[in-house]
This record gives C-alpha cells, sequence and structure tokens, in this order.
C-alpha cells in the first residue's frame, strides 16, 4: 500500500477522522454517536496512518502506548463513577455543572466524561491490536 | 437537553431519594475499586516493579471490604445499590445478600493469596504481559458477578472475567498455553452465548432483568416456557462449572497456565459457574429445579464419579488437581439437587471450602514440583527428605481436599451425605462416598509417591529448580492452611452463615424487600 497518492491523502485522511470521531463522540450524548463508534472511528484512522507510513510512525505520533491510553480511559470513566459519592447519590448517577465560558453556559457532566473514558479505552484496544497485527506481518 | 433551569419535576417517580448511606456505598466498592486499581496498572505497565505492591495492597483492601460487607449483610440483610439513581427494576441493582457477600469474601482471600504467590512465580516476562492488571480486572469480574442483582450485569461480569482469564492463560504465549487458552476460550464463549441467549428468552418472558423482580414475577406467570428456559441457564451454567458432559475445556487447560494462574482459576472461576446456577435456578426458577433435579443428581455423581477415577488415572500432578476440582463441582450440584436447606448449605460450604482449598492445592503442587523437579509423580519424589515442614502442609491440604478430618472439606461432605438421605437419594449419598473414597485414594497416591518414595533419579522437568525459604511462595500455603484447618475445627460460625445464605436463597423475600424497599414500581 506504498502508493504516492495513498501517502499523501492519509494524513489529511488520518486528521479528518479523528476530528469526525472527536464530533461522533460528542454528539452521543443526544443523538446517534459516542464514545464506542468514535473511538472505532479514531482507531481506524490511526490504522491508516500505520498502512502508510508504518508501525513505527503511529507509535511516535500517538506519544503514550496505546495499552496506556486505554488504561487512562478505563480509569476516567471508572472516577466518573465516584464522583457522585460528592453529591451522595449512587455510583454512576450523572452528575451536571453549568460553567460560564465568555458568556456561553456549557453544560459538562459525569456522563460525558464516563463516554471520553470509553472513547479512550476503545482507542487504545483497538490501536493496539490493529499495530500487533501490523507489526506481525511486517516480520 | 439538560438546562439548569429546569422546571419542578417530582423526581420521586423514576429516582431513588433517599441518599445511599456510606454501608450502601460497600456494595459496589469491590467491583470499582479493582477496576480501578487495574486501570492504573495498565497505564503503568512498564514499570513492572510497582505492579505487585499496588497489587497486593488493594487485593488486601479489597478482603478488608469484603468482610465489612459480610459483616453488614449478615447483621442487616440484604443491602441494594441502584446504579445511577434510577428506581430499580429499571436501574442495574447492586444485591447483596449473605450468600454472595460470603463468596465474595472467601474469593478475595484466595486472590490475595495467589497474588502473594505470583511474587515469586510469575517472572519479569509475565508481568510484562499483564499479570497483575489481569488480575485485577479478573477479581473486578469476580466480584461483580458475586454482588450484582441483575442477571445481564451477571453476563456482563462473566464477560469480564472471561477476558482477563484469556490474558492469564496466554501469559507468555507458549505453544501449549494457546493450545489450551484456544480449547477453553472457544468453550466458555459457547457457553456464555448459551447464557446470553437464556438472558434474552427471560427477558421476552419476563419483561425485566432484575432478578429481585423476576423472583418476585415467577410464581403468577401461567403457561410460560420456564422448563425451556430452565434447561438452557443449567447448560449453560454446566458448562461454565465444568460438570460431567461439558467439562473436557478443564483438563485440556488448567494445566498449561502458570501455577498461581491455575490456582487462580481452580479457586474461582468454576465457583463462579455453580454461584450463577444456585442463584438462577434455586432463588429464581424453584419450581423448574424441582423438575429437573433427577437430571442435575445424575449429572452430579457422574461428574465426581468420573472425575476421582480421572485423578486415579492422572500421572501429572497439574491434570490431578484439575479433575480434583471437577470432584468438588459435583459435591455442588448435589446439593443443589436437592435442594433442601440442609442440602443448599451443604454446597454453599463446599463452594467456600473449595475456594480456599483447590487454590492452595495448586499452589502446594507447584511449590512440590520445584522442590523435586518434576511435574510427573514418577519424576519427583523426596519431598519429604528434602522439605519436611512443607510435607507436612502438603498433606494437610491432601487431606483437606480428600474431605477428611479435622479440616474443612470434611463438613461440607457430611451435610450433603445427610441431606441426600433425609431425602432417600441413597445413590446421591453413595456417590459423594465413592468419590471421596477414590479422590483419597489419589490423593494418597501423590503423597506416597512424590513426598514418601526416595528421589528418582533424573533431569528435571519442572520449570524452577529447589529453592530455600521463599515466603512469597511459602507464605500463602500456610496462611490457605490455616484457614482450612480453622474451618475444620471450628465449622460453626461457617456452618451457621452458609445456613442463612441457604435460607436467604430458599426464600428470596428480604432480598425482594432489600430491592424494593425504597418504593419502587413491582
Amino acid at each position: 500500500m506504498n502508493t504516492l497518492i495513498f501517502r499523501s491523502v492519509a494524513p489529511f485522511l488520518t486528521a479528518l477522522m479523528i476530528m469526525f470521531s472527536i464530533f461522533v463522540l460528542l454528539r452521543g450524548h443526544n443523538e446517534p454517536g459516542g464514545g464506542f463508534i468514535g473511538g472505532l472511528i479514531a482507531a481506524s484512522a490511526f490504522a491508516i496512518y500505520g498502512i502508510a507510513y508504518g508501525v513505527a510512525a503511529v507509535r511516535r505520533a500517538l506519544w503514550f502506548h496505546p495499552m496506556s491510553i486505554a488504561g487512562s480511559g478505563l480509569l476516567l470513566a471508572a472516577l466518573s463513577g465516584f464522583v457522585s459519592i460528592l453529591a451522595g447519590v449512587p455510583f454512576m448517577t450523572g452528575i451536571w455543572i453549568y460553567p460560564r465560558l465568555f458568556g456561553v453556559e456549557i453544560p459538562l457532566a459525569t456522563v460525558m466524561s464516563f463516554d471520553i473514558g470509553v472513547y479512550l479505552v476503545v482507542v487504545g484496544a483497538i490501536t493496539s491490536i490493529a499495530l500487533a497485527l501490523e507489526e506481525k506481518e511486517r516480520d | 437537553m439538560a438546562t439548569p433551569s429546569s422546571t419542578p419535576v417530582d423526581l420521586s417517580a423514576a429516582f431513588v431519594m433517599a441518599a445511599p448511606t456510606a454501608g450502601d456505598w460497600l456494595v459496589i466498592l469491590p467491583p470499582a475499586l479493582m477496576i480501578t486499581v487495574g486501570a492504573v496498572l495498565v497505564m503503568v505497565r512498564h514499570r513492572i516493579r510497582l505492579h505487585a505492591p499496588i497489587a497486593i495492597a488493594s487485593l488486601g483492601f479489597l478482603v478488608f471490604l469484603d468482610m465489612l460487607l459480610l459483616w453488614k449483610v449478615a447483621v442487616e440483610g440484604p443491602v441494594t445499590m441502584t446504579m445511577g439513581r434510577w428506581l430499580p427494576p429499571f436501574g442495574i441493582s447492586f444485591t447483596v445478600d449473605v450468600f454472595g457477600a460470603l463468596l465474595a469474601l472467601v474469593s478475595a482471600i484466595a486472590a490475595l493469596a495467589a497474588g502473594i504467590a505470583a511474587a515469586s512465580d510469575v517472572n519479569d516476562s509475565g508481568r510484562r504481559y499483564g499479570f497483575y492488571p489481569f488480575l485485577m480486572l479478573l477479581m473486578a469480574g469476580v466480584s461483580g458477578a458475586f454482588l450484582t442483582g441483575d442477571i445481564f450485569n451477571l453476563y456482563v461480569w462473566f464477560e469480564v472475567l472471561l477476558i482477563s482469564s484469556f490474558g492469564l492463560l496466554i501469559l507468555g504465549s507458549e505453544r501449549q498455553q494457546i493450545d489450551g487458552a484456544l480449547k477453553y476460550g472457544i468453550l466458555n464463549l459457547l457457553g456464555t452465548t448459551f447464557f446470553l441467549i437464556a438472558v434474552a428468552y427471560l427477558y421476552a418472558i419476563f419483561g425485566t432483568l432484575n432478578m429481585a423482580d423476576i423472583a418476585m414475577r415467577v410464581g403468577s406467570l401461567q403457561g410460560a416456557p420456564l422448563m425451556t428456559l430452565s434447561a438452557l441457564f443449567v447448560l449453560a451454567f454446566a458448562m461454565k462449572a465444568a460438570a460431567f458432559p461439558v467439562n473436557f475445556w478443564l483438563p485440556a487447560s488448567y494445566h498449561t497456565p502458570r501455577i498461581t494462574v491455575s490456582a487462580l482459576f481452580g479457586g474461582l472461576l468454576t465457583k463462579v459457574g455453580i454461584y450463577a446456577l444456585m442463584r438462577v435456578m434455586i432463588m429464581l426458577f424453584p419450581l423448574q429445579r424441582e423438575e429437573l433435579s433427577l437430571v442435575i443428581g445424575i449429572v452430579a455423581v457422574l461428574t465426581m464419579v468420573l472425575s476421582a477415577i480421572g485423578m486415579l488415572a492422572q500421572n501429572d500432578l497439574r491434570r490431578l488437581v484439575g479433575y480434583a476440582v471437577i470432584a468438588g463441582i459435583g459435591n455442588m450440584l448435589a446439593g443443589v439437587a436437592i435442594g433442601s436447606l440442609a442440602g443448599v448449605s451443604g454446597a454453599i460450604f463446599y463452594a467456600l471450602h473449595s475456594i480456599i482449598a483447590m487454590t492452595a492445592l495448586y499452589l502446594v503442587v507447584g511449590r512440590a514440583a520445584a522442590i523435586s523437579g518434576s511435574w510427573t509423580l514418577e519424576g519427583g519424589g523426596g519431598i519429604y527428605r528434602l522439605a519436611p515442614g512443607f510435607a507436612f502442609l502438603s498433606l494437610a491440604m491432601l487431606l483437606a481436599v480428600a474431605g477428611l478430618p479435622p479440616f474443612s472439606g470434611l463438613w461440607p461432605k457430611i451435610m450433603l451425605v445427610k441431606a441426600s438421605l433425609d431425602i432417600g437419594a441413597w445413590w446421591l449419598a453413595a456417590g459423594i462416598l465413592v468419590s471421596g473414597f477414590l479422590s483419597t485414594i489419589a490423593l494418597g497416591r501423590v503423597f506416597l509417591f512424590a513426598y514418601w518414595r526416595p528421589q528418582a533419579a533424573q533431569t528435571p522437568d519442572a520449570p524452577y529448580g529447589p529453592s530455600a525459604m521463599d515466603w512469597p511462595s511459602l507464605g500463602p500455603i500456610i496462611g490457605l492452611t490455616l484457614l482450612v484447618t480453622a474451618f475444620g475445627l471450628f465449622p460453626e460460625g461457617v456452618i451457621r452463615l452458609s445456613e442463612t445464605a441457604a435460607a436467604g436463597l430458599l426464600d428470596p423475600s428480604r432480598y425482594i424487600g432489600s430491592v424494593f424497599a425504597t418504593g419502587g414500581a413491582p
């Protein structure tokens, strides 16, 4: 898959897909979308980059090890469940805050941080599988 | 869209209004703690020096939490917390009764022992593969399965522990391990699929997944295909628990991983299957269990007698212990088949004994092989001379597994034999006794060949040579042996708790009351 066309398009495609994955993630609160499907889109973006430029390039670009990303997502999701202990309501109850940024009210919830956790778990786990398969193919 | 300027709504129609007490949080903390620690360990996966201390400390904390939980549940009755504040049966409830809390506590003790033993048994490569993160996630699955009050959630925890067990099974990626993991994986996935189909079917019939809700409705349901459903559940959980016709995955895979992993699996995994079987068949479908009791009884006898014969035929210590695990499953199934208070409490006591004893027996066998240098009976030998103190510990463990006094294996067997004679099932009692007799011969053979006989002169085939005082491997064995001895000498407390647990299963009214006390729609 080392054609010139693919190699020139891959970085743009990857960037676009990652942006789209974040859009899908945030959209998922009220409409179809969410952390899982967003994570899959982001993981396929990294897979495309890996096919074009090799696994080492993806690992460099990610900076963190994919499994560490998955671990941090799991931690974020678990901690989101614990936030409700402060409000005196059961585990995993959605807690909302409404900070005002530049005059715009932004609703933030533990539901969202949980979903971001799911996103990171899926990105980390699927990317690490994809990279491992890619590496095996080369040697 | 949620906005702050919402109009006043009557939240009590959809939400649990009472704030949970600190004690209620104990219900969710064991699995949540394990997941959190597991996530942290995955993040620091390259700093393998940190893994063992963090994991062992949090397993110790898990034991402490489960103790508090058991104490609370034994004093106050079942405790419920419904996730996300939704009213049950719509939210996912975690409901803990004495049965769940007992098993959670004992499995946490077994996991702590295995976690300590792993400090010397699992090498750096195994840790880099993620032994401790997988152990944490496995314990999240096991604790979650014991504590949840929602049947689909039970399925989810089964998946969590299944996936972590795959990871533990192939630690090191040796050829033999992949082979064992393939058989284990395919058959367990098949079992889980049956479970999932049964859950879907159950939801189609009842329209609810909350176990308390199901237990409440099952009596008033007319003409529902509950026998088919129960048969599916029995098949699925029998596969998970390794009951006779569907148990071939266990001897095919349990001897392949590191001995600590075998110890964890032998102690915990099959018991989760038995737990689910008892929870579903005794608490949710008592009438169908009555109908199926003959089938379950025959399966129980075949499981324990055939696996005891399997023990006699085995030459490899690890495979022999694998058959000992299955023999124990047969005894627990006998208790499910009897179904009386005495029978069920016998089965519960046996499960508690078996978790501790099987974990300990695998650890003993691992150390024995390390001392004598061989996994086989004819290759090893001479352990009594090389390590007399350890030989005594091993003898205690072998007697406990065989069900001889003064160790904890004796009492549940007596309870089960008596309960089966009480309902006139002499063949069940005979099965338990014959299986116990054959296991005693098989385990006696182990002591005779591996311990008393002088060491055979041959090249060692076990993974490591003899070592002197190795506390991480000896400590857990000593601890578990003390526990088994204490249960054997002072069984009253455990028997009383098992009876409370069994009574809670046979009459789930307090369980139901705990879930719907907060005014949920019944």
